[in-house]
């Protein structure tokens, strides 16, 4: 098993022992409201799935990511991990602040020991590769307050998950790992229903190694994607059927996507390896949208971090062949377009839609049943 | 602001002597690849070594941690 990013799992949880007293402590503290997807960020730094972060950047870690996809120690880092607030909030340096997501308490304690200004078209410009406000990235960055905090966070209480059961954190899923004897275990990141190209990919990856890793990225999606429900649902279906139960496990991460192409899939890969996995599946334009990045920009940047410890799996493109009578793809197959079946989600959303069954060349039977059965698969 | 800049950037790089034949036996090596000079092919060499060398590291998790994890992971059904 690896040994976390920047080889050690960071645990910055108040235990449980101390939750009351330092809920209470907290309620007296300067008090800063952040947004779900914040207090996510809160959390998975928190439970070690940013291991080594221990909080938000502060300046010269900020500076190092932005500029070498690096923290200043040389450890690989390829997204800033910010927290910003709108300039003229009432906070500062060198004191301590409570961040609070609800009204019921407060989430977690952060040292704000820096604060520093935001240029967004230049956290644009090298994050995202584009000042297009076109880009979901560049477009949450131009909404972004002026002002970043850094510091280190503690995580004072687990709100409460409606995915509670798939919830593991590195620290469960290590010790998984080592009880279920595997070595070598591949991690695979979706934001859909699983349809054959999908399980081919898995299994193909799970063939030379000990088990795998189904993570689904769990969070706030575009209107039209699929819910959370489905994706959980379907992909219950599909290892209930199809998976050998002591070689899969499904686990959700409660995550932001950013769309930052190829630096989000470094970024996947350490999570992953954060969690214990030792193989991550990088698929064709992972992390992007539209066509901001070329389409193996996601591959080749792999190449520039031989320091990473987790073992990027490329695929590139695949599809079912009528004459294979299976899964295939460029490498393995010699015929042509007409025996081909793709696997288009536009084309599946289209017949969910219908509340006409996918065929089975597309998506599994049960799978397909279960996509039919939900009131709500898409985000409205 | 452009000096301050440059002395930026060189704060966070130093030089590393190596013998000029590997230097250019390097060079030699590098040539076709997607290594633009002989310092990003060591810096990439480098790294990689070290990384090898830290990859082993032992977690911490104290006995009592370890079985509460355990016990949650049996609760969730992820353990019989």
């Amino acid at each position: 098993m690896p040994a976390p990013h920047g080889g050690r799992l960071v645990d910055r949880v108040v235990p449980e022992a101390e939750r009351e007293e330092r809920l209470e402590e907290a309620r007296s503290l300067k008090a800063l409201r952040i947004t779900p997807d914040q207090a996510r960020e809160v959390e998975n730094i928190a439970h070690g799935i940013y291991s080594p972060l221990e909080g938000f950047l502060r300046r010269e870690e900020y500076e190092s990511v932005v500029e070498y996809m690096r923290l200043p120690g040389d450890v690989a880092w390829t997204l800033p991990i910010v927290l910003d607030v709108e300039v003229g909030t009432d906070v500062r340096e060198g004191r301590t602040v409570a961040l609070w997501e609800d009204d019921e308490a407060p989430l977690a304690v952060m040292e704000v020991e820096e604060i520093f200004p935001l240029d967004r078209r230049r956290h644009s410009r090298e994050v995202y590769g584009t000042e297009d406000e076109s880009h979901p990235g560049v477009a949450k960055t131009m909404a972004m307050g002026g002002l970043l905090l850094g510091g280190r966070v503690e995580l004072l209480r687990e709100p409460e998950s409606p995915f509670h059961a798939y919830r593991l954190h590195p620290k469960e899923t290590r010790v998984l790992f080592r009880e279920r004897g595997w070595r070598q275990v591949v991690a695979f990141q979706t934001r859909n229903v699983p349809h054959l190209g999908h399980e081919y990919v898995q299994k193909t990856a799970l063939t030379f190694a000990d088990g795998l890793f189904i993570n689904p990225v769990i969070g706030r999606k575009k209107r039209g994607d699929f819910t959370d429900q489905a994706i959980l649902a379907t992909y219950q279906a599909l290892i209930d059927h199809y998976y050998l139960k002591e070689r899969s496990v499904m686990v959700v991460l409660q995550y932001e996507m950013r769309y930052a192409g190829p630096r989000e899939a470094v970024h996947h890969a350490i999570m992953r390896k954060n969690f214990g996995c030792t193989h991550f599946i990088v698929g064709r334009d992972h992390a992007g949208v539209g066509n901001f990045y070329h389409p193996f920009a996601a591959h080749r940047i792999f190449q520039e971090f031989p320091d990473l410890g987790i073992v990027p799996v490329f695929f590139n493109t695949f599809s079912y062949c009528r004459r294979c009578g299976g899964v295939v793809n460029e490498k393995v197959c010699p015929h042509g377009p007409e025996d081909k079946v793709e696997f288009s989600g536009t084309r599946l959303r289209e017949m969910v839609l219908a509340g006409e069954k996918p065929p089975p060349e597309i998506i599994r039977p049960e799978v397909a049943e279960v996509l039919l059965s939900l009131d709500k698969p898409f985000v409205e | 602001m452009i000096r301050k800049k440059e002395e930026e950037r060189d704060s966070k790089f130093t030089t590393v002597s190596i013998p000029t034949p590997l230097f250019e036996k390097i060079k030699k090596r590098i040539e076709g690849t997607g290594f633009t000079s002989v310092s990003s092919y060591v810096v990439y060499v480098l790294r990689e070594i070290l990384a090898e060398e830290s990859a082993s590291q032992d977690e911490a998790f104290t006995r009592e941690d370890e079985e509460r994890v355990k016990e949650r992971l049996r609760s969730l059904g992820y353990l019989d």
